[in-house]
């Protein structure tokens, strides 16, 4: 099927939709081509290849809503799929919320390039990314002796997308994804194997890094790890490393979403405008950021995207707010989702960092916990690097840092110059104060 | 799965034995050692109640056919989701470049192969309609807002899934199974004197709506709204390393994190489990028996069949203190030359499937719950949690506790929340020092992800007490 296929396809489901009694409909209709091919002892250890496609149908009956999802699109099946679809959302109760958004939210849609797809992708040959997957393997096994284990990965996806919306909103996306990465595994004399990991995800192929280092990378990163231990419980200064910075961000997806206000699930209701975090906190929504890995012209919603500053020198400034609790809320949508989250860089990098530190850790991972979008309190696993007079003394793990969001932000004492490029969080290092660590007692 | 046959299941995908002999052909035409067939047929149907009314349902209809080949250790793997002879033999022709020689494999015959039922069901949920879940839902809301006057918000989901599953591999078997599940999830906010808290609960398994009677409606009730305002008076915890004693039931979440994956054999025969070297050897006191039991009636981690057409069973991964068996695949089985354990899951027909948990859990021990509790000075009685994760390699294991208590000369006092839980996988298994008589099984939908792929899973645990952990707090 190609791109005006699906745009009729998604036109024929909509008029279809409405002719059995639906008000307003959405459709959105997808296909994915992956590949991905794993290595391990210089062997392709897993091959596959696939093609995906998808149908997500919304319907508005008598301000009544559902939403379903098929990756059958032949027509005889989708004519029973809308049918049903339609039958169960009628026994809903209404909620006179429940519709399209308003087509203004539609207009203004930027015209740029934001660069999200490489036509460069159909013309690169399968042996050159077996090619890149066994050079990952064989920079990583060149490491070091200690090392047991390597597993190394490339990855692509082309995604074209279209949606149209009842009452006249129409868009389509094509994107492409590229990754690599290694896991390297080494023995520890005393305890256990610990592993490490890294990768890279970009939208052109070209902007992958030269394979020779994700497997240097993930390798180090490994060694560094021998020797590793928990350290005395209490108060530290923690540098988070910028690629794993985008969890401390994610904690606060649930508790910045208008629903969660609506829903009286989010510490943050009734912050806006006030001082949540440090001055050293600027947050920007960054839909255009050119090959950005979250970037998009329009949302789920088909709202047109805008750059937004979220947290203006600690001070809260927007929320995300979709459609539907916008307008319980009666709020302007902004928009359902994070799309780039760009932070205002600093001017130091990590090592300057670490060179500021008396007695505190780096974190290079975080492993499980969780937080409370209502109240904020937090509890995550760390693994890390204790850091004493300005220097890195030993590798940590199997310890905790423990706290409140709403302190925890207040006590972000610098942001480093180093975003991370390879994901849409693109967090630099942050350097924050007076955390709390358990370990030994 | 009453009276299925496997003629229902072959005309449900449209086809036939000779096309699935014919696909099995072109995939193991290249050299492969073996290859197999998921068809899958999935329904899932979901309402959600939300300010008091029940205003969104959505449903999910997956269809498709994953072929995979193996070749020693490698795995070929393709999908399609159109089931039709040009697509399938594409995707066989895919999966079969794994391999590349020119073996060619003689003609064999599928030969039915019948599986147990270890989720007989009354209704199949294809035939329950949306009227009959939607007042199930507004009686818990009502419930809800009548138990506490502090109650201001709940949410309530209810899921109901119907999966057809279809397997053909060329050692000969062709199987089919029907797997039901359901769940209702609940959660409310509660607010005392400015002060706001939340909290929530689930129920799930292998079910028909039977099984929601009005006394399971009632304890979702009770439970998400006892949760919640017991946070009121909640405190953190001191942090650091102290004794912990794991009530029974959901509290299973540790042998999940702490051995489970572990023993994962995928992760054993790359040599990169930190339980890779150890078994036969002694791991735990005698007291401490753990199993991953695929049969047990009705539970989330239940299946009939694993995914690669494998029995079943209830495997020991400790048995009276010693490490007795890896969770395998047929990979690793071949791998290592055992029989395999029925361990082979995936998500859906777009993933191979690689070893997996399914119902993991502790036997009961010889000591009692009160004398468990009575025996720790200072320490923390940790009851619900929300999630887990593991580092295979270091051991390193977490879970989240989102309630329980401070244990202070022998009795619980001040309830705690949201902390998190650390430790490393043999060094605490080896800490377990006492094991209470009274296992139970949790019963909230427990979902594992492991290489992107989520399966449903369930654990157990009787009360136990690990001698030193260390645990999140504030000074």
């Amino acid at each position: 099927m190609n791109k005006k296929e699906r745009v009729d396809l998604a036109k024929w489901s909509i008029l279809y939709a409405k002719k059995i009694g639906s008000n307003e409909v959405s459709i959105t209709i997808s296909k994915t081509n992956k590949i991905e091919i794993e290595v391990r002892n210089k062997k392709i250890d897993k091959l596959v290849e696939s093609t995906q496609n998808s149908l997500n149908l919304s319907l508005y009956v008598d301000n009544r809503f559902s939403s379903h999802y098929t990756n059958n699109l032949k027509k005889e099946h989708l004519k029973n799929f809308i049918e049903k679809a339609y039958l169960m959302t009628k026994h809903l109760n209404t909620d006179p919320y429940r519709s399209l958004p308003d087509p203004e939210l539609y207009k203004n849609q930027k015209k740029i390039d934001i660069k999200i797809n490489d036509g460069s992708y159909k013309s690169i040959e399968y042996k050159k990314k077996v090619k890149i997957a066994r050079d990952i393997e064989k920079s990583a096994m060149n490491q070091n002796k200690k090392i047991i284990s390597v597993t190394s990965s490339f990855y692509n996806s082309h995604e074209e997308l279209v949606k149209v919306q009842s009452n006249g909103f129409s868009g389509e996306k094509e994107s492409t994804i590229f990754s690599c990465s290694a896991e390297v595994t080494v023995k520890d004399a005393d305890r256990g194997k610990p592993e490490d990991w890294s990768s890279a995800n970009a939208r052109f192929f070209k902007d992958l890094p030269d394979p020779e280092l994700i497997g240097k990378s993930a390798a180090d990163r490994a060694l560094r790890k021998i020797g590793q231990c928990k350290i005395k419980t209490g108060i530290y200064d923690m540098v988070v490393e910028n690629r794993v910075a985008n969890k401390m961000i994610y904690a606060l997806y649930l508790p910045i979403k208008a629903k969660s206000i609506q829903q009286k699930n989010s510490f943050l209701e009734n912050k806006i405008n006030k001082k949540i975090a440090s001055e050293k906190l600027t947050i920007i929504d960054d839909p255009f950021v050119i090959k950005g890995l979250g970037s998009r012209l329009f949302d789920s919603e088909g709202i047109s995207s805008k750059k937004r500053t979220i947290v203006d020198r600690g001070i809260l400034k927007s929320i995300y707010v979709d459609d539907y609790y916008g307008k319980k809320l009666k709020m302007k949508p902004t928009t359902d989702s994070f799309s780039n989250i760009v932070l205002e860089k600093g001017t130091k990098s990590i090592e300057d960092m670490i060179k500021s530190i008396k007695k505190g850790m780096i974190i290079t991972e975080f492993l499980g916990g969780n937080s409370n979008s209502l109240t904020g309190d937090f509890s995550f696993g760390i693994v890390g690097l204790y850091i004493e007079h300005g220097q890195v003394i030993k590798p940590v793990n199997e310890m905790n840092i423990t706290g409140n969001l709403e302190t925890l932000w207040k006590h972000l004492y610098d942001v480093g110059n180093d975003p991370y490029i390879y994901s849409s969080y693109m967090t630099p290092s942050l350097h924050f104060k007076e955390i709390n660590f358990s370990g030994v007692n | 799965m009453g009276n299925m046959k496997l003629s229902n299941l072959l005309s449900l995908f449209k086809v036939d034995k000779n096309l699935i002999n014919k696909t099995m052909s072109i995939a193991l035409e290249k050299g492969g050692d073996y290859c197999d067939l998921y068809f899958q047929n999935k329904t899932a149907n979901y309402i959600s109640l939300e300010d008091k009314s029940v205003n969104k349902a959505h449903t999910n209809i997956d269809f498709g056919v994953g072929i995979r080949v193996i070749k020693g250790d490698q795995t070929g793997y393709s999908f399609t989701e159109e089931i039709s002879p040009k697509l399938m033999k594409s995707a066989a022709q895919t999966a079969a470049n794994i391999a590349n020689g020119t073996k060619k494999i003689p003609p064999f015959e599928l030969k039915i192969h019948k599986v147990p039922d270890y989720y007989p069901i009354k209704t199949q949920w294809e035939h329950v309609n949306i009227e009959q879940k939607i007042p199930i839902l507004k009686i818990i809301n009502e419930k809800i807002f009548s138990l506490d006057k502090r109650v201001i918000k709940s949410n309530i989901m209810f899921m109901d899934e119907s999966n057809y599953i279809l397997i053909a591999s060329s050692d000969g078997r062709i199987s089919f199974d029907f797997q039901p599940m359901t769940t209702i999830a609940a959660s409310c906010t509660a607010e005392q004197n400015g002060k706001k808290e939340q909290n929530s609960f689930s129920i799930s398994g292998r079910e028909d709506i039977n099984f929601f009677t009005s006394s399971i409606l009632e304890r979702l009730a009770k439970e998400t709204v006892s949760r919640t305002v017991k946070l009121f008076d909640a405190i953190k915890s001191k942090p650091g390393e102290m004794e912990i004693v794991m009530a029974s039931g959901s509290s299973g979440i540790l042998l999940h994190e702490a051995i489970g994956h572990g023993m994962e054999a995928d992760f054993n025969r790359k040599k990169i489990s930190i339980f890779s070297d150890k078994i036969n050897k002694q791991v735990a006191e005698k007291i401490v028996s753990i199993v991953d039991d695929g049969i047990v009636l009705h539970m989330r981690g239940s299946i009939n069949i694993d995914d690669e057409n494998i029995d079943t069973e209830k495997t020991f991964l400790v048995k009276n203190g010693i490490l007795k068996s890896y969770l395998h695949d047929r990979i690793s089985s071949k791998h290592f030359k055992v029989k395999p354990t029925g361990n082979g899951r995936r998500q859906s027909f777009r993933y191979a499937p690689i070893p997996r948990m399914r119902n993991t859990y502790m036997l009961p021990g010889p000591h009692k719950k009160d004398e468990i509790i009575k025996s720790v000075k200072q320490g923390l009685y940790t009851e619900s949690f929300s999630n887990g994760q593991v580092l295979i390699g270091a051991g390193d294991f977490t879970f989240y506790v989102k309630s329980g208590f401070l244990i202070e000369n022998g009795k619980l006092t001040y309830p705690v929340k949201d902390i998190n839980i650390i430790g490393n996988g043999p060094d605490v298994l080896s800490k377990v020092v006492m094991v209470a008589d009274d296992l139970k099984m949790a019963e909230g939908a427990w979902t594992c992800g492991k290489d992107g792929q989520n399966v449903p899973v369930s654990m157990g645990l009787p009360t136990i007490k690990v001698s030193s952990i260390t645990v999140g707090g504030l000074r």
